[in-house]
């Protein structure tokens, strides 16, 4: 297991080289950065020469992203041309994402594989059709018009919640936002535990289950749950890097100030820093992420044991 | 009388019709006997277990009629909740295939304790000291060792010996076996066989053994039923079955053993297949496949299991003729 860890780490290193660099060119290429600090002007040019010398833009793209990433693994992920600092954005804008992003997996978690089990065992039933025509809206309705709708409808004409959420976005504000972020890989969830519980209702093993006069809740829970749940957890694990990331639509409209948001701006300014700090930030939290799944995979399947 | 079934009725309702899996059983089992259910695949005899234990897949299994008298209580008549505390307590079962029938994310210690914990109450701690005793008992090497690992860390034979054990672990009074060695070598097939038949012997259990392996039966069973087609075509103690079958079919089957005295000839093989459970031909159920057919009764009356000497049946019109051919 030790050294199946050691082995991921290491490839984790030309993915994160590849993605980065990547995402250093793209941002380079989109345009002069130097560009956006003058206001609606344009810069006088002499002004501008030297800004770029200030940041070391004058040097080759290479050159700059290997000063950008020694600074990087020292802590230093640069200052916004505001003069802000990345890292100071940064400390502000993660945890509110991730209090989002918490929110959203658990109602995964608890919603979609509740609704999973029960449809699952009752495959064919009236509240599996119900349930299985429901996650086919979600899925097909796209995530602004979800969200825009609960926005207006809950927060705004029966004002049962703040239709913005405040700078601290504590919890209780980030319940519908959460829902709405999840509300797609929720249906997903669903349909995946309905899919696994139903296959594995007939196994050979829930057969001995019942056979050994176990209780039906023992029979579901230890016996066949347990077993359902490897693809889900996998799906669920991967889905934590797509939903920080991915937040920009749901942080838009509930004006969440979080990564998605500072993203967001960051793109429109031009804000070279802000956008491949951010970037860097998140392709490290998909890769662990996605070592974590695999590792969880070990534990939830005994079967499965690394070398 | 420990286990009584009397014309057991089972269905299942399919999108191509009712599937008459079982129709109108007769079994019955003694504390410390062996019955021997024998019978090809569809026969209905996995169907008639799983019946007796209350495990039917249902829907779109149903019993739709006779009595399942366990210890003179008929099973048909309880509520869930008091068949579940028989099952494992009191009759257990075995199935074919211990790889797939033990779950393969838990422990088998934890298999096993969960027999102890769920109906005796008993703590973990306890619970899994009775599984290295069950796992010793049952000899399975370094029982201490190995009470931690997965299913799938043991081989064929050791996995069977714990769906033995999980069988055994509350000395249940009636073990249902179904086909318990078809998925082993033969040389694990016979010492699995042995400790099963030893363990009957110090438990004075009753064995239903559900089998299609003549082989199997000759050497372990008191009674052989055998079932056709959802019924019993012959019911006999084992050696009077082997020396003169009262039945065509029973006396195909013997046939149909590879004998090595007859090496190099063709092996008889009973022409035509098994009816489809949907659609049973009228009359006797066997009559499309018997050499011994006539038109009348065969083909038009269901023939009821003569009394062909005390203790045993048959259920042809003309059993003695074959008894006697």
């Amino acid at each position: 297991m030790g050294r199946y860890v050691i082995r991921r780490l290491l490839q984790m290193i030309p993915v994160f080289v590849g993605a980065t660099l990547l995402i250093f060119l793209m941002v380079n290429v989109m345009g002069d950065p130097v560009a956006g600090l003058c206001g609606d002007k344009e810069c006088d040019p002499a002004t501008a020469a030297q800004l770029r010398r200030e940041f070391g833009l004058d040097k080759p793209v290479w050159q700059q992203y290997l000063t950008y990433m020694g600074n990087v693994f020292t802590g230093d992920f640069g200052t916004a041309f505001n003069g802000q600092k990345v890292t100071e954005l940064m400390s502000t804008a993660f945890p509110v994402t991730i209090r989002l992003t918490v929110v959203a997996v658990l109602f995964e978690i608890v919603v979609g594989i509740a609704l999973g089990v029960v449809t699952g065992l009752r495959r064919g039933r009236p509240v599996d059709t119900a349930v299985l025509v429901l996650t086919l809206v979600v899925i097909s309705v796209p995530t602004f018009v979800t969200g825009l709708l609960l926005q207006l409808l809950l927060g705004v004409q029966w004002s049962w919640i703040r239709p913005s959420v405040s700078a601290e976005a504590p919890f209780g504000e980030l319940i519908v936002p959460g829902l709405v972020l999840a509300s797609v890989s929720l249906a997903y969830v669903t349909r995946l535990t309905r899919t696994s519980i139903a296959e594995n209702r007939r196994a050979d093993y829930v057969r001995t289950a019942i056979a050994k006069g176990l209780p039906r809740r023992r029979v579901v829970t230890r016996h066949l749950l347990r077993n359902s749940l490897i693809p889900v957890v996998t799906f669920i694990g991967t889905d934590v890097g797509a939903l920080m990331g991915g937040a920009i639509v749901t942080e838009r409209i509930f004006n969440i100030h979080g990564v998605g948001f500072q993203l967001y701006q960051g793109i429109l300014r031009q804000n070279t820093q802000t956008v491949v700090g951010f970037v860097t930030v998140l392709v490290l939290v998909f890769l662990v992420a996605n070592l974590l799944v695999d590792l969880l995979y070990a534990v939830l399947d005994p079967r499965i044991r690394y070398a | 009388m420990l286990l009584d079934v009397r014309d057991l009725r089972v269905e299942f309702r399919t999108r191509d019709g009712v599937a008459h899996a079982v129709n109108g059983v007769n079994l019955s089992v003694d504390a410390g006997e062996t019955l021997a259910v024998l019978g090809e695949s569809g026969s209905g005899k996995s169907v008639t277990a799983q019946a007796v234990m209350g495990i039917l897949d249902s829907p779109p299994g149903r019993v739709t009629g006779g009595e399942i008298l366990f210890k003179g209580r008929d099973l048909l008549g309880l509520k869930e909740e008091e068949r579940r505390r028989i099952r494992g307590a009191e009759m257990a079962m075995i199935f074919q295939d211990a790889l797939s029938s033990l779950n393969p994310v838990l422990t088998v210690g934890a298999q096993l304790a969960e027999m102890f914990t769920v109906h005796r109450g008993m703590s973990r701690k306890d619970a899994r000291a009775r599984a290295v005793e069950l796992m010793d008992r049952v000899r399975i090497p370094a029982a201490r060792e190995r009470v931690d690992d997965y299913p799938h860390q043991f081989s064929g034979g050791m996995r069977q010996r714990i769906m033995i054990a999980m069988a055994m672990a509350l000395e249940p009074s009636l073990i249902i076996a179904d086909e318990p060695t078809t998925a082993l070598d033969v040389t694990v097939q016979a010492q699995v066989m042995d400790l099963l038949a030893e363990l009957q012997r110090e438990l004075d259990m009753g064995l239903v053994l559900i089998t299609h392996d003549l082989g199997v039966v000759a050497d372990v069973a008191d009674r052989i039923a055998v079932m056709y087609a959802g019924r019993i075509v012959e019911s006999a103690p084992v050696h009077d079955l082997y020396k003169a079958p009262a039945h065509p079919y029973t006396r195909g089957l013997l046939a149909s053993i590879p004998r090595l005295d007859q090496k190099g000839r063709e092996l008889y093989a009973i022409k035509g297949l098994p009816p489809s459970l949907t659609d049973i031909p009228p009359g006797c159920p066997f009559n499309p496949r018997c050499p011994m057919v006539r038109d009348t009764p065969c083909r038009t009356e269901v023939p009821p299991l003569f009394e062909v000497a005390a203790d045993r049946g048959s259920a042809c019109f003309f059993w003695e003729e074959c008894l006697h051919g």
